[in-house]
């Protein structure tokens, strides 16, 4: 089997600091990986440098794509890149607004994707647009108002729906649940699972919450001062972590 | 279809003064398709950790961790999540769900998995929480409330509900009355009569009698202290 995406000796650096270091994975398609760390460990630095947002200073990150198989997307062109990003990636951003349009209407921020891809069929991109709303549990009636009159859960679930619209087959996520009460935590957590099984995504989810890994990912990276330091299965670097660093960040944890 | 070979582990504790703390050595294992191997001996003497190794949640030091031909000693972590969805099951003791998610969904889940379809999946699911004597009005609710007794049924529902080649048992009976504890046994026979290979930790000894063909005494993998 191909890796959905092979990552290739990354680095980033910003000045002297080392952003991220040294870092090489394969992921396959269907794979859900984790990569969790204390915030400045270089987690999102990463995650930016995989999904093209940031350019890395060294290294490849080859995506297999459905036209050409599999292709380096740094030396890529900027409109293949952009292109990439509208149809088989997707970035789910850690603050919803950052990743949805303000302005514009729930049903319209998940009809832009659509029509960003070549969707020009009024009806058709309501009926999605609904249909995605429903899956997200937003309830129709709220496909006409803005995000900014939605809560902070709402918002998290609306800019899901609209990433995931147009049928991605990698997803980013940085920090999903952050910043939402643990109710709406749980109910997200359930829907992006459905959603990972159903529509066989892949994903590389940075979070510093070990229990939202625990149960999202397959896999898991665990980052420390821009170095990998351990990987590992998800419950097999938590039940048996290796590395000094991961006891200590398993150790750490407060038990409800 | 479980076979150890020298199978040894120890604990590093690097924030402890970096204490070293072996558990196990030289562990050998042997299961066969529709053997039921229990793992005896005294609380401490490393029956938890043995599976938990088996299942790739530890780390092995050193040694051969055979399910079928898949070394879970050295394999990636992608051909053990592929082991452990369609080969190895396994029944914990404690119960980890997503919270909110409706019991029938739970225990249908491991079938979804497999490529099962989702009315197949639901039926079998529904047929083995009847059996364990979960209250139907139940079934639409979240686990996380249940009581402990109806956690490990629902678990044990989860663990049955896919035909797995090899199964790991953890404590399957305990805190059950005789009735469940008499189906679970059923499950478990039936799962050796179709061919599984079993590892169990059953302290209830009945239980024990009943369903294992031999037993192991996990003692003799400690390693030796010095005098």
């Amino acid at each position: 089997m191909t890796p959905l995406l092979q990552v290739r000796d990354i680095r980033k650096t910003y000045g002297s600091f080392v952003g991220c270091t040294d870092v090489s994975f394969d992921l396959y398609p269907g794979e859900v990986m984790g990569i969790v760390g204390e915030s400045g460990s270089g987690k999102s630095t990463l995650l930016n440098c995989l999904a093209g947002h940031l350019p890395p200073d060294q290294g490849e990150v080859v995506f297999d794509t459905l036209a050409d198989g599999p292709v380096d997307t740094v030396t890529m062109s900027e409109p293949e890149r952009r292109m990439l990003s509208r149809t088989d990636w997707a970035f789910v951003h850690q603050h919803a607004r950052d990743g949805l349009r303000m302005s514009v209407s729930a049903g319209g921020n998940i009809g832009e994707r659509l029509m960003a891809v070549g969707d020009r069929h009024y009806g058709n991109i309501r009926e999605r647009a609904v249909d995605w709303l429903g899956r997200v549990e937003i309830k129709e009636e709220r496909v006409d108002d803005r995000p900014t009159a939605f809560s902070g859960g709402m918002q998290q679930r609306l800019q899901i729906a609209r990433n995931l619209v147009t049928g991605p087959r990698l997803v980013f996520m940085d920090e999903p649940t952050g910043g939402l009460d643990v109710s709406v935590q749980a109910r997200l957590l359930d829907l992006l699972r459905g959603l990972v099984r159903e529509m066989g995504l892949s994903a590389i989810i940075v979070t510093h919450d070990l229990a939202v890994v625990r149960l999202l990912a397959d896999r898991l990276m665990v980052m420390k001062d821009g170095h990998v330091v351990e990987t590992g299965l998800t419950d097999q670097v938590l039940d048996d972590p290796q590395h000094a660093y991961t006891q200590l960040l398993v150790s750490s944890v407060l038990q409800v | 279809m479980i076979e150890l070979n020298n199978v040894s582990k120890s604990f590093t504790l690097h924030n402890q003064g970096s204490a070293v703390i072996p558990v196990m050595e030289g562990a050998n294992l042997k299961v066969a398709p529709g053997e039921c191997v229990g793992l005896v001996g005294a609380s401490g003497a490393g029956k938890s950790t043995l599976m938990r190794l088996i299942y790739g949640n530890y780390l092995a030091a050193s040694g051969q961790i055979l399910i079928g031909d898949v070394d879970v000693a050295k394999a990636e972590p992608r051909e053990i999540l592929e082991l452990r969805r369609k080969t190895l099951g396994y029944v914990s003791q404690f119960l980890r769900v997503v919270p909110r998610v409706a019991t029938l969904d739970v225990v249908a889940e491991p079938l979804l998995a497999v490529g099962e379809d989702q009315a197949v999946a639901r039926d079998k699911a529904a047929s083995l929480l009847a059996q364990l004597n979960i209250p139907e009005r139940l079934w639409g609710l979240s686990p996380t409330t249940f009581s402990g007794g109806e956690q490990q049924r629902v678990n044990i529902a989860r663990g049955f509900a896919h035909d797995y080649p090899a199964m790991l048992l953890d404590e399957p009976t305990a805190s059950l009355d005789a009735q469940n504890r008499a189906t679970v046994l059923g499950l478990i026979n039936s799962a050796k009569a179709r061919g599984a290979a079993i590892v169990g930790i059953f302290h209830d000894e009945a239980a024990r009698e009943e369903v294992c063909d031999r037993f192991i005494d996990v003692t003799g993998y400690s390693p030796q202290v010095a005098a």
